[in-house]
């Protein structure tokens, strides 16, 4: 099903300042959401690790934590997809112009992981053209074999 | 020894045992006084055998995993070691994803981690 036909059982759409706890505030409201909605384990670790760093990332590098310039959240949840589109006010970026924070010369480089972050742990990650928002997607995974 | 907030420091055969007070490592102030803590062990306390122990931890950001790379340089400056134990799946993930597996020493339990300091 794509996410447009989904039916959504929670939605948050909102516009926040550029404040790390309206961020988290945002973030926990998530969490909660995707607790009831039956959200847990890899994918839920997994959603909750990109949210925080597309939120992070908007604030601190696209508002540059610009008291003038807000962040636009737009968070859906279904039991089994989930859509989170954030948007900053800054100029945007390039993703595919970042460095590989895992190539040699990088690895021990504190900075850098979050975009690859994202990536890796969403089913998708798309940027506008201008690099000012990401849609990030997770389909709920098929339920790991149990071990021996 | 220093008051510190963010982690709580035990002495066990030679090695600095860390442990974090936060559940969830990811507000920016929590991780700024996080950050300066770690590397207080290093820096003022000339602590160079250091076991950072993950267990409680839930969530960190990678706002977090940049101040243990500071950290790990640190420690690799004073010629000291450090490694990390107790990590849940979900955490141990993201350092394999980011390869950060590869730089920092991961141990399954303490026991396992303190005996590695002594090899």
């Amino acid at each position: 099903m794509s996410s447009s036909q989904t039916d959504w059982s929670w939605r948050l759409e909102k516009s926040i300042p550029s404040s790390s706890e309206e961020g988290h505030a945002a973030i926990e409201e998530l969490v909660h959401a995707l607790e009831n909605a039956g959200w847990e384990g890899r994918d839920f670790f997994h959603i909750h690790m990109a949210t925080e760093e597309a939120v992070v990332n908007a604030i601190e590098h696209g508002n540059k934590r610009s008291p003038d310039k807000m962040v636009h959240l737009d968070f859906r949840v279904s039991d089994d997809l989930v859509r989170l589109v954030i948007t900053d006010q800054g100029a945007g970026f390039n993703p595919e112009s970042l460095p590989d924070p895992t190539d040699d010369d990088l690895l021990e480089k504190p900075r850098g992981r979050g975009v690859m972050l994202i990536r890796e742990l969403m089913t998708e990650a798309h940027y506008n053209r201008v690099g000012n928002s990401v849609e990030m997607i997770k389909r709920r995974s098929p339920p790991a074999p149990e071990e021996s | 020894m220093a008051n510190y907030k963010r982690i709580v420091v035990i002495d066990e055969s030679g090695v600095s045992v860390v442990r974090f007070v936060d559940r969830k490592i990811v507000d920016s102030s929590s991780i700024e006084a996080l950050g300066e803590e770690l590397n207080a062990l290093v820096t003022v306390e000339k602590r160079n055998m250091i076991l950072l122990n993950f267990d409680g931890v839930e969530f960190l950001s990678s706002a977090a995993l940049n101040k243990l790379i500071s950290l790990n340089s640190k420690v690799k400056a004073a010629a000291g070691r450090l490694k990390l134990c107790c990590l849940r799946a979900e955490i141990k993930e993201v350092f394999t994803i980011t390869r950060l597996d590869r730089v920092f020493d991961i141990r399954k339990t303490e026991t396992e981690a303190i005996s590695a300091f002594q090899l």
